[in-house]
């Protein structure tokens, strides 16, 4: 067959010779090569672990990490629980109710319909970010952090306590 | 005169006693670290700065930990075995002279336990009690894991024994005592007996990592073969006195390596420092040095654990019996032709 590059190497296996046998050679070798990472990481400070808790990872700037659900430029909420998130949710991850903005509530909803009840269930989600895509309002992005551990499932549904971004005048 | 000399023992006993535990305590800590830079990571960094109060935090974790004994295991037995191994490792550095005699006021005083003629015998017969509490206790957990590293265990040990002893046979012929004070004293100068031994060092070494249950030669702890191997039913501080006899076991054989091969307390420039520094200062630079080449050979034993993997078990058992003894026995003959040669026409 015709190579596909010149890259190949044909191996044979040939008996050891004295100095393979006694391992010893390839000891050293071996030990050089894990001096060479020590030396490195005391004396040159190699650290090529990110320090977890202390400092974090830059993610990219497509990362796509919890959910939020963004307010407008006067610090109205901007979701109008139309539902085509959790429709067009894989996962069948999110639920809402929808509710009626009562007088009074003008500087807490953009709209006349907000959801009441926005819950996502981080145990489903698969952070797809069809949500964000099929979001009519731009009122869903999947910028924020990593889902923190937690130790109950129930504490895996995050309501609009979590979701909601804080008010801007805070 | 007596009770004096009896209290200077007393407070030699305890000393060393403490050192010892100390280092093996802080050689969990180096070996956690050691193997973090080796492998490019960090290592404990949480408890104290840069993690230096870990060994306290293990000894507590280790201290709270439930303590387990499985229904069918024989009681008795099962605390015995960690109560051995870590006894054997503590009674071994009593032979090992920690410096040269050292004077206070009138007084000259031998850095050193005892002083028993047959030194090297006594460690050999204690590290030879060491396999006793693995035995024991992989016996006594009645499970199947346990027993079959107990049983490598006490394999390993013997077979690694023979050609220990056979490596020091050579050792013996040059220095004619047994004496590990007559063996660090006769190495002053640079008359360090790995330059005259090196074949038998490399033997002895590779012997004290197999004996030490040291990796490559850690097989009576073969997670991956033996869940835990002969401490797989042990829990809280008996597991701790296994692990902490370990690192006991590889202080004293770094000791005992570093008086019988590398010159003890021997160092370059001895005679210039001791006639400048005194007879009090100049024994305490010894003890010094004898610690750094001890604590460079405990690097060495980490160095070499987290480099080269693990022996198959025949392959332990073929380097044992077919490489190691031959080889310690032909430097014997070695040994013994040269140094008649050496005794008949250039003496």
């Amino acid at each position: 067959m015709e190579p596909l590059s010149k890259k190949r190497k044909l191996l044979e296996a040939k008996p050891l010779n004295f100095w393979e046998k006694a391992y010893l050679p390839a000891i050293a070798q071996g030990l050089s090569i894990t001096m060479k990472h020590f030396v490195k990481n005391v004396f040159a400070g190699g650290d090529v672990t990110v320090r977890y808790p202390d400092e974090k990872r830059e993610f990219s700037e497509n990362y796509r990490g919890m959910h939020s659900l963004k307010r407008d430029e006067n610090g109205k909420e901007r979701c109008t629980a139309c539902g085509l998130c959790a429709l067009s949710c894989p996962a069948e991850a999110i639920t809402m109710t929808a509710s009626e903005r009562q007088k009074g509530e003008e500087h807490l909803y953009r709209e006349e319909k907000y959801a009441a009840v926005y819950e996502i269930n981080m145990l489903r989600c698969i952070f797809c970010g069809l949500c964000e895509e099929a979001c009519p309002k731009e009122a869903i992005y999947l910028d924020g952090d990593i889902v923190p551990t937690d130790f109950l499932r129930k504490d895996f549904i995050y309501g609009k306590d979590k979701l909601v971004e804080p008010p801007l005048n805070q | 005169m007596e009770t004096t000399d009896l209290i200077i023992k007393l407070i030699l006993v305890v000393a060393i006693f403490a050192i010892s535990l100390v280092v093996a305590m802080y050689s969990t800590y180096a070996e956690r670290k050691v193997a973090a830079f080796f492998q490019d990571r960090v290592g404990p960094n949480r408890a104290g700065p840069f993690g230096i109060l870990q060994p306290l935090a293990d000894g507590a974790k280790m201290f709270m930990k439930e303590e387990i004994i499985p229904t069918r295991a024989s009681g008795f037995l099962f605390v015995v075995g960690p109560s051995l191994a870590i006894m054997t490792a503590c009674i071994g550095s009593a032979v090992i002279p920690w410096g040269p005699q050292m004077k206070i006021g009138d007084r000259l005083i031998d850095l050193q336990v005892t002083d028993i003629n047959v030194g090297i015998l006594y460690i050999f017969g204690v590290v030879s009690l060491g396999v006793y509490g693995i035995m024991i206790g992989g016996w006594a957990s009645n499970n199947k894991y346990s027993l079959l590293g107990a049983i490598r265990a006490a394999s390993q040990s013997i077979s690694y024994e023979i050609s220990m002893g056979l490596s020091i046979i050579a050792l013996l012929m040059l220095t004619q005592t047994l004496s590990l004070k007559e063996i660090a004293a006769q190495q002053h100068g640079w008359h360090w007996n790995v330059l005259y031994q090196p074949l038998g060092f490399l033997i002895f070494m590779v012997c004290a990592f197999a004996e030490t249950n040291r990796s490559p030669f850690d097989l009576p702890e073969c997670e991956t073969e033996l869940v835990g191997g002969y401490h797989t039913e042990y829990s809280s501080m008996k597991l701790g006195f296994y692990l902490f006899a370990e690192y006991i076991n590889m202080f004293v054989s770094s000791a005992v390596m570093a008086t019988l091969y590398w010159g003890g307390y021997n160092y370059p420039g001895m005679d210039w420092v001791a006639a400048h520094a005194g007879p009090t200062i100049a024994p305490i630079i010894g003890v010094v040095v004898l610690f750094a080449k001890i604590f460079a050979f405990i690097f060495f034993f980490m160095w070499i654990r987290w480099t080269i993997p693990r022996f198959r078990y025949d392959q332990l058992m073929h380097l044992g019996w077919k490489t190691l003894i031959p080889l310690a026995i032909a430097n014997i003959v070695l040994t013994g032709v040269i140094s008649t040669i050496y005794q008949h026409y250039f003496a």
